[in-house]
């Protein structure tokens, strides 16, 4: 039988309601009842989070950096999407 | 062709590394799943594995206390402290995983002795005060070493550091006050407050490595950002912060060489005796082979426990599978 | 000074307190990173529990006694906390049953507490259950993991079970001070979370695919301040610093 270790985890923790789940490091467990177990001893140790998610870390889809062009630069372009692309007299304070 | 064409074509006739360290230069982070050369992958796996063996090393000699701390309050202050360091090292390594090795992988190296960790935890702890010696002083340096990192041009290293440096804010801390109380009680308290500034001066400043006429990567790692000052300019700093602190408690740096320099507007320090860095780093100081087994200890130890949460977790899988079906 | 209140908070603190010298001597020699950081935690989440109880203690017995003369300074007959919770740490299978073993009461325990009379009391076990419910959560997914994990496991877990069994009667046993504290709807009466406290373990036992220990033979006299041999080496070491250098502030 080969050796099996522990899986890698992601963990995300909420800081507070209102903000979002943020990436705060990864762990071992061997199962996701221990992945949230050990994300609560080991990443709120001092108050830092009011939810915990834990995924997996084989489960996460990453996009590859080499496509990092086709993906990402066509948007740089598309200024008009941004309000400073308008004009406005500059009576309007406030739009 | 004008000067923006030309600028784009000399830009794509650098090589994949040239555009790699141009991305550094321009403070750009790399991530993990970005093109690499096979040197920064190597150095970093050496450099941030180092790094978690020696928080996780670290654990030892403090931990040799917990159980003897002299007052509750203490006690807790110090499990945290040690508790925390589990953290880094595990952040450290985590970090380190994201380079394609893997954990076990890591404590292989340290465990066969491939892997180097920080010769100071190879000391022993013989006194209480040696608590806050080793927070004062040994932390001290860490933080010195430490701080440039958070901005390190390795993205997951960076983060970790942040991390671990908030987490360590407490840690000087926590030594200091344990040396100004010692410092400031009995006579015998006070004794074993300068005794334990003797034993641990010396190896602090070994700490920081080699001089820098010895040291072998160090060109390379400012260029990365692994280094933001050189060895010895880390050691003065040192130095220079951490004097006027034993004065403040009463206690006597011992070093006979140590003066004011004024036209350096540092302190002039003697010489520190390479031959016991060297002898530690070979594993031949006081605790290697403690440390060690404690490590493998550890680690073997655990192996039946850490199998059978695995053989739970496939069989508990299995059987939602078989409710599923 | 009321003596029996006195007696009673230490009863329910120097189980803390010794649990917790036993976990938090485990730091650094974990299984995994996770499991010793997990340990860590509850050695403090115990010694937190121990500071409130022995600061209320202190303030019974005046005299401008603190914390740390309570903790440190007793005699080995004068600490009252049961035979369970000084139990050594053969194998990590030892470390999980004893904690569950123990874990298991102290929820009760802390549930019936909550209901003091006492507002300190009262207000303490009202913090400590939060923690203390982490720590059973923790210590049965442990023991099932163990019990239902590889066969080498379930057998050293069986042997810690086994062999602390015999330490979980003297939970329910009342002293004195309990008499009269439950009296005075301060203290609780253990005698009535025996029943419970066996359905539960046996419950987590079966999901462990473990064996109930048949054996009726308990021991008892740590509550007496009666200790099996372990707990005196676990003193001189808990108590090195204040005895060597009595009088001394740190």
């Amino acid at each position: 039988m080969t050796k099996k270790n522990w899986p890698l985890w992601e963990v995300f923790v909420r800081s507070k309601n209102g903000l979002e789940h943020r990436h705060f490091g990864s762990l071992h467990a061997a199962d996701e009842e221990m992945a949230l177990e050990n994300a609560r001893d080991v990443y709120t140790r001092r108050s830092e989070g009011v939810s915990i998610w834990v995924v997996e870390s084989k489960n996460i889809t990453a996009s590859n950096p080499e496509n990092n062009g086709e993906l990402f630069e066509p948007a740089q372009d598309k200024v008009y999407r941004h309000p400073t692309f308008y004009d406005l007299p500059d009576e309007v304070k406030h739009m | 062709m004008s000067e923006e064409q030309k600028n784009m074509e000399a830009e794509r006739s650098l090589s994949l590394e040239a555009q790699f360290e141009a991305r550094i230069a321009r403070d750009e982070k790399i991530e993990p799943k970005d093109w690499m050369p096979e040197k920064y992958r190597k150095t970093h796996i050496r450099q941030m594995s180092q790094h978690a063996h020696s928080e996780i090393v670290g654990m030892l000699p403090e931990g040799n206390w917990i159980t003897r701390a002299p007052s509750l309050r203490r006690k807790v202050a110090l499990l945290a402290k040690v508790q925390d360091e589990a953290g880094h090292g595990l952040y450290l390594y985590s970090a380190c995983e994201t380079l394609g090795i893997t954990r076990d992988e890591l404590y292989e190296q340290l465990h066969t002795g491939k892997a180097k960790y920080s010769s100071i935890f190879n000391y022993p702890t013989v006194t209480w005060a040696d608590m806050g010696a080793i927070g004062w002083l040994v932390d001290g340096a860490a933080i010195i070493n430490q701080v440039p990192l958070c901005n390190t041009s390795y993205g997951p290293y960076a983060r970790a550091m942040i991390r671990v440096c908030k987490e360590e804010s407490f840690h000087q801390r926590q030594g200091f006050e344990i040396m100004i109380k010692l410092a400031g009680g009995s006579p015998e308290q006070k004794e074993m407050a300068q005794d334990a500034l003797n034993r641990w001066w010396w190896p602090s400043l070994m700490m920081l490595g080699p001089t820098d006429a010895e040291s072998v990567h160090t060109e390379q790692s400012m260029k990365w950002k692994l280094k933001r000052k050189s060895n010895d300019d880390l050691r003065q700093q040192f130095i220079d912060q951490t004097v006027p602190q034993a004065e403040l408690i009463g206690l006597t740096i011992p070093d006979a060489d140590l003066k004011w320099n004024e036209e350096r507007g540092s302190y002039d320090f003697g010489d520190i005796n390479w031959d016991e860095f060297w002898q530690v780093v070979k594993g031949h100081g006081p605790c290697n082979k403690e440390r060690m087994n404690a490590r493998v200890g550890a680690w073997e130890g655990g192996e039946w426990v850490r199998d059978a949460a695995m053989a739970y977790a496939e069989k508990k899988e299995s059987r939602k599978n078989k409710k599923v079906v | 000074m009321n003596t029996n209140l006195y007696k009673y908070i230490l009863g329910i603190a120097d189980n803390s307190l010794i649990l917790g010298q036993r976990m938090g001597a485990l730091t650094g020699h974990g299984p995994s990173l996770e499991t010793d950081i997990a340990c860590t935690n509850i050695s403090l989440d115990l010694f937190g529990q121990v500071r409130s109880y022995y600061q209320y203690a202190a303030k019974i017995k005046g005299d401008n006694t603190t914390e740390d003369d309570i903790a440190f300074l007793r005699k080995e007959r004068e600490y009252l906390n049961v035979l369970l919770v000084e139990q050594p740490d053969t194998h990590f299978g030892f470390t999980i049953a004893r904690q569950f073993l123990f874990d298991t009461y102290h929820f009760l325990f802390l549930e019936e507490l909550e209901k003091s009379h006492d507002i300190t009391l009262s207000a303490i076990a009202k913090k400590s259950i939060k923690e203390v419910s982490y720590h059973r959560r923790f210590s049965s997914d442990w023991v099932k993991r163990l019990g239902d994990g590889t066969a080498v496991s379930h057998e050293k877990i069986q042997e810690a079970i086994n062999v602390l069994w015999t330490y979980t009667d003297e939970l329910f046993h009342q002293t004195e001070a309990d008499k009269v504290m439950v009296k005075e709807n301060i203290g609780v009466d253990v005698t009535t979370l025996k029943d419970q406290y066996y359905t539960n373990v046996e419950t987590i036992l079966n999901e462990a695919t473990l064996e109930v220990p048949e054996s009726k033979w308990f021991q008892k006299g740590g509550k007496e301040g009666i200790h099996t041999e372990h707990l005196g080496y676990l003193l001189s070491d808990l108590q090195y610093m204040q005895r060597t250098y009595p009088n001394m502030e740190w």
